[in-house]
């Protein structure tokens, strides 16, 4: 496997069983995803997109093939294994933001660095980083429920980065959100992309939102078909 | 090994913090555990009341004597000759004289109106001489005087005062068809002697037709706790058929008869606790149901399933704490302290007061922690069992 190669999936497939129905989700399916890559995931309902991005996230398993992932096969790792993968490796992103109600900002981003061993001072020193880079440091102390969802979605942003993860996986991160804030937050992913070589991978069903990134691949069935949208 | 607590200890904390979005069904799981916090604790505060009262009503250094095979002071039946051939047995502590010290005693049986029910209940009358109140622990006389020998007199016992109607000093009452006169109310430091009235002996013998026998002999022993001269001089002589213990070997058989009380009470509440498990369930499904998206994205952050586990468990056993000590301390509000009657042994009424010690706090708060336990340990199990990707999904 090439160095730059992040993610590797070898004749992937996922079934589902429905009583005694069998619904294949995917059958064989091989993909590569490059270090720095800011890949759109595009398709229908049902296509499988949300599927695809749980198991590069290690939160669903595959029934069959291979997934590695910077050299390293995860698919065979037990659930405990995988959490720790995850925190060591994957930020996530999702529609409705998923913050912890209770928790003001900077306890939302903190939430991955308590997985970590780093001192109070450090952890503080990260979160702070964070924030700014998604220009909320007035809102650290702020609420969930006291910010708006542009707001919201630039905390679960700075939870996903914090502990600067080699993969950012976004389910629908502007599904939510009016086109103005959409565009803040898609502009915000392109730069972390961009300058801080963030690899992302994005689940969208917005043709809008996939323009932002460097490539995009269509999902129907279960079966990709590639489409280079990058500027 | 730090990250693995300071996870757990952030999820225990989120779940406390998000109690207020479940308030109703919070308290409701509260509510439950301090009722059955508070009956237990009701029962076990009688029963450790009743123990005391009896516990501190005999003296180890008073023997009794009562008839072979008598269960109780009421069944039993002293012939004069008897009580004197008994008191001239060794190991009874003399008086300045060189006599032995005792006290014959004989117990009836009269009514009495309950303040708080207006029902009838029995109240033991005890016929006494002077000398033996020399052989009771704490006596005093707290309002009027003693009765005077050949009188229809009465002094009555602080119990009896405040638990039945009609025993005022000064009062005049009636016992089928003879009156007699309440003299004096004494106490005896709240043992069982309170729940007693105290008549003259003889007069007693007198008006209820027991000719000149009595029911029990009182002993000064000559050395406390020893009553093995006397057992010894009843065995020689065969014609005492007569059983001798401590006084307070005698009460305490009396109160084990009565230990089916916290028995009761720990039965009742453990089916309560049942009543009161099957909603701590039902309110930590609710609250796992209610958290479970929050859960699974901890979880796809990386947080482990111990943590998820840890934080469910943790809050069913917080609101059952919550509980225990509300439920503790409404028993000891409207518990500790209040004052009740029974039947005693004698088919009498014993009155004594309610006591909530610490160690029964201790199992009151014990019992909470086992509902929160097992309420929790399911719905947590749960909790941490189920797949991420599920729980996304909000499907069950």
């Amino acid at each position: 496997m090439s160095d730059d190669i992040l993610f590797d999936l070898k004749g992937v497939s996922k079934k589902f069983v429905k009583g005694k129905d069998t619904i294949t989700v995917f059958d064989g399916l091989d993909m590569s995803i490059a270090r720095g890559d800011f890949l759109a995931i595009m398709g229908p309902s049902g296509s499988g997109k949300t599927t695809l991005l749980n198991m590069l996230g290690g939160v669903d398993q595959p029934t069959g093939g291979e997934i590695w992932f910077d050299g390293s096969r995860i698919d065979s790792l037990s659930e405990n294994q995988l959490a720790a993968w995850r925190a060591n490796n994957i930020g996530f992103i999702f529609q409705f933001y998923n913050l912890m109600p209770m928790l003001n900002a900077e306890r939302n981003v903190e939430l991955p660095l308590l997985l970590t061993k780093l001192s109070r001072s450090q952890r503080k020193k990260n979160i702070a980083a964070a924030l700014e880079l998604v220009s909320l440091s007035d809102r650290a102390r702020h609420m969930p429920a006291e910010m708006s969802g542009g707001q919201q979605q630039r905390v679960a942003i700075a939870r996903a980065l914090v502990s600067d993860p080699k993969l950012m996986l976004c389910d629908e991160p502007t599904g939510d959100l009016d086109r103005e804030t959409a565009d803040e937050i898609l502009s915000m992913l392109q730069l972390l992309n961009r300058e801080y070589d963030k690899t992302i991978v994005m689940v969208t069903h917005d043709p809008e939102a996939a323009k932002y990134a460097k490539r995009t691949l269509h999902l129907d069935k279960g079966v990709f078909v590639e489409k280079d949208l990058a500027a | 090994m730090a990250g693995f607590f300071s996870q757990i200890w952030t999820v225990i904390v989120m779940n406390i913090l998000s109690l207020p979005r479940r308030a109703w069904m919070s308290l409701a799981a509260v509510f439950a555990v301090a009722v059955v916090v508070a009956v237990l604790l009701a029962f076990l505060a009688m029963a450790k009341g009743f123990e005391k009262t009896l516990a501190g009503t005999g003296s180890d250094k008073v023997a009794i004597v009562t008839r072979v095979g008598s269960q109780s002071e009421l069944n039993s039946v002293l012939g004069r000759d008897t009580v004197n051939n008994l008191t001239t047995a060794p190991g009874i502590a003399p008086d300045a004289d060189g006599n032995p010290i005792y006290s014959s005693e004989l117990f009836v049986i009269v009514d009495g109106i309950k303040r708080n029910s207006q029902t009838q209940a029995n109240i033991p009358m005890r016929g006494i001489f002077l000398e033996g109140f020399d052989l009771r622990e704490n006596l005093t006389i707290v309002e009027g005087r003693a009765f005077e020998s050949g009188r229809n007199e009465i002094v009555v016992g602080k119990g009896v005062q405040q638990q039945f109607e009609g025993f005022d000093v000064g009062a005049e009452i009636r016992f089928g068809k003879t009156a007699w006169q309440v003299v004096g109310v004494f106490s005896t430091g709240g043992s069982a002697f309170e729940s007693e009235l105290w008549a003259d002996a003889p007069t007693v013998q007198s008006q209820f037709q027991r000719g000149s026998s009595f029911q029990t002999v009182r002993l000064l022993l000559a050395n406390a706790d020893d009553v093995t001269p006397i057992k010894e001089f009843i065995d020689n002589d065969p014609t005492l058929n007569l059983d001798v213990q401590t006084e307070a070997d005698y009460f305490a058989s009396q109160g084990e008869a009565l230990n089916g009380i916290a028995i009761f009470g720990w039965a009742i509440s453990i089916v309560m606790g049942l009543g009161a498990l099957a909603g701590a369930l039902n309110t930590m499904y609710t609250s796992v149901a209610a958290r479970a998206q929050e859960t699974a994205t901890l979880r796809a952050i990386g947080f482990s399933n111990t943590s998820a586990f840890a934080g469910t468990l943790a809050e069913s056993m917080v609101l059952s704490i919550v509980g225990g000590i509300v439920g503790a301390f409404a028993a000891w509000l409207f518990f500790d302290g209040f004052s009740a009657s029974t039947l005693g042994a004698t088919f009498t009424q014993v009155v004594f007061s309610f006591e909530l010690t610490p160690e029964l706090f201790a199992n009151g708060i014990q019992l909470a922690l086992a509902i929160g336990f097992i309420g929790g340990f399911f719905p947590a199990w749960r909790s941490a069992r189920v797949p991420v990707v599920t729980a996304f999904q909000g499907v069950e």
